[in-house]
């Protein structure tokens, strides 16, 4: 019998992250590691994650990295699905910009970054402009899945039932689309996050990248695993929003289309 | 209520079909798969290019898209939103329509339905003859002049589609809409059809009454999709006179009635073939020796094929006839071919448009 997952069942989830914390301390404060300054415990880590805090050095550093995030991610998620719906629904569009978008989407996005350095300079537009690629391709690429793999059925029955073909698409194909839209941007929030704090080691004086980059200079591997969590927790804060945002459209039938 | 008026209809699917839809009458349209049955649908819906000229009420709508053209379509698979509930699949075509008075129409038509009780539930929620209820009242509430049933009932169980067809023929009846039913089955287009056309490849064979159509198919292509092989050429024809001619079928001398010159090929539904266990009174006219071949029992009737001489023929009964006879593989039976069943089948075909 298949027993629902429960809330204890959650709970029992944690146990193995309190279990390595556990292990992870006593190991690091009773020197079994012999290497123990490579790996300070988890109660220094939050030691220094206060600090950082109260200082406000984390917070600086947090804020640029999540307002670039933000743009980028926005504006290259928004023209990604503009261009996606024209792509999806009109063929000629389709037929015109497909080969460009096949030759273009398979680059990395961090293969971009020589030629943004380049074209942008140091700036705050190129960790944006490095985002706004990572997310518009691959937003591109789910809408137009999404929009023609609705069944032609459901746009003939929306036409015999008389809508016109701006109705079909804002009352039949996009809200078929929107599953596999989400995925799109799942899969593009984390990303974002993996971009920006390239960009940011790489090039930029700014944000959570460059406090990794300093803490890596100076050897402090407690701010670098304070950076490497919030790093984790952000892209999983981001996929786990638009986890809900699918849930609460689609959830009470996405399963049967 | 409106008249539906197809004139040589021709696409990649159909060709020249020519065709009057009575108003507020079924016309259920028989025929094997790929015959062109649901492009003709399509259409009449405007979903597919043709040439031709589709009319309803006598005027031309060719140039009318599809989502003007005011014509309920039921598709075979169903095609529910999914991301609608029930009541926003049944409102669909009236707030598209920008109809009036939305609310209580809807409501209205899931009490016709008898699905008032399912209306926030979404299409992945319910039973296949749920479901069905819903796409149909969706097809139905924009008020079409015109309704098309694609196989409505393909994916119900048996007890479950009598039951529908029953209820299709009550609310058809109830809104006096004009509908063409497409099928391939046989009690579906004997009970729920005004009249039956019979399209093959394309083609629309025959057009009339269920009677005619299982009595007199027109041709031996409606003749093979109607019924199980009862199609017999004959050798000799010799006129009797008094509206008789005598053939020779596979070695058996057959009695007909026909008027016209020489008979080619003649055919006999196989429900007009009265089967007995014993040598029945009277003259020996249309009476043959048989013996069971193969014996092939469904729902509600048990079909048997016998032979007779060099020539095998299929004859039907009622189940319940057949257990008391307790026919099987091997038994001598005695065969009636019922003299005003016999069909004479014309070489180019009839069709009663």
């Amino acid at each position: 019998m298949i027993k629902e997952p429960t809330k204890g069942s959650e709970a029992w989830g944690m146990v193995p992250i309190v279990l390595f914390l556990v292990v992870w301390e006593i190991a690091s404060r009773s020197q079994i590691l012999s290497v123990h300054y490579f790996v300070p415990p988890p109660s220094a880590v939050v030691e220094e994650f206060y600090r950082l805090t109260i200082e406000g050095e984390l917070g600086v550093n947090f804020l640029s990295s999540l307002s670039r995030v933000l743009i980028g991610f926005c504006a290259g998620s928004l023209a990604g699905l503009l261009t996606g719906i024209i792509m999806g629904w009109n063929e000629i569009a389709h037929r015109t910009l497909h080969p460009l978008f096949s030759l273009f989407y398979p680059i990395p996005a961090l293969g971009w970054l020589p030629l943004l350095i380049i074209w942008c300079g140091i700036s705050e537009v190129l960790p944006i402009a490095l985002i706004f690629i990572s997310s518009f391709f691959p937003i591109l690429d789910n809408t137009i899945t999404g929009i023609k793999t609705v069944p032609k059925n459901y746009i003939k029955v929306a036409e015999t039932l008389g809508a016109s073909r701006y109705k079909v698409l804002t009352t039949v194909i996009l809200p078929l689309a929107l599953p596999n839209i989400f995925t799109g941007l799942r899969l593009t929030t984390g990303m974002a996050w993996r971009v920006i704090i390239a960009a940011e080691m790489v090039a930029i004086p700014t944000g959570i990248g460059a406090l990794l980059m300093r803490a890596q200079s100076l050897i402090r591997i407690d701010i670098i695993i304070v950076c490497l969590i919030i790093l984790s927790i952000m892209c999983l804060a981001f996929e786990r929003f638009f986890l809900f945002m699918e849930r609460r459209l689609t959830g009470r039938w996405s399963q049967h289309v | 209520m409106s008249e539906i008026t197809l004139k040589g209809i021709n696409n990649f699917a159909c060709k020249n079909v020519t065709l009057r839809i009575r108003e507020g009458e079924i016309l259920v349209l028989l025929g094997p798969t790929g015959a062109g049955k649901t492009t003709l649908l399509n259409v009449i819906a405007g979903l597919i290019p043709y040439h031709g000229t589709v009319c309803i009420n006598g005027n031309a709508i060719d140039n009318v898209a599809a989502s003007q053209r005011n014509v309920g379509y039921l598709f075979q698979d169903l095609s529910l939103f999914p991301h609608l509930s029930v009541a926003s699949n049944v409102a669909y075509g009236l707030t598209m329509r920008k109809m009036p008075h939305r609310e209580r129409s809807v409501d209205e038509l899931l009490r016709l339905m008898k699905i008032g009780h399912l209306a926030e539930r979404y299409p992945g929620d319910l039973s296949g003859g749920e479901r069905q209820r819903v796409a149909l009242a969706r097809a139905i509430a924009p008020a079409p002049k015109v309704l098309l049933l694609d196989e409505p009932l393909s994916s119900l169980d048996f007890r479950t589609s009598r039951y529908f067809m029953m209820e299709i023929r009550r609310i058809q009846r109830a809104l006096g809409i004009t509908t063409l039913y497409v099928t391939h089955s046989f009690i579906e287009a004997r009970e729920m059809a005004d009249r039956v056309g019979v399209m093959h490849e394309g083609r629309l064979e025959q057009v009339g009454s269920p009677e005619e159509v299982f009595t007199y198919p027109a041709n031996e292509r409606v003749a093979d999709f109607i019924g199980p092989p009862n199609v017999l050429d004959c050798e000799q024809s010799e006129t009797l006179g008094r509206g008789l001619v005598e053939v020779c079928c596979g070695g058996n001398k057959i009695i007909v009635p026909y008027d016209g010159g020489e008979v080619k090929k003649i055919s006999i539904s196989p429900r007009h073939i009265y089967v007995s266990i014993e040598k029945p009174p009277g003259p020996t006219v249309n009476r043959f020796r048989g013996v069971v071949d193969e014996v092939m029992v469904s729902d509600l009737v048990s079909r048997y094929k016998i032979k007779i001489g060099d020539t095998f023929l299929v004859a039907e009964l009622p189940r319940g006839v057949c257990e008391e006879m307790d026919l099987s593989p091997g038994r001598e039976v005695f065969l009636v071919l019922k003299l005003r069943w016999i069909n004479v089948i014309e070489g180019g075909g009839v069709v009663n448009g």
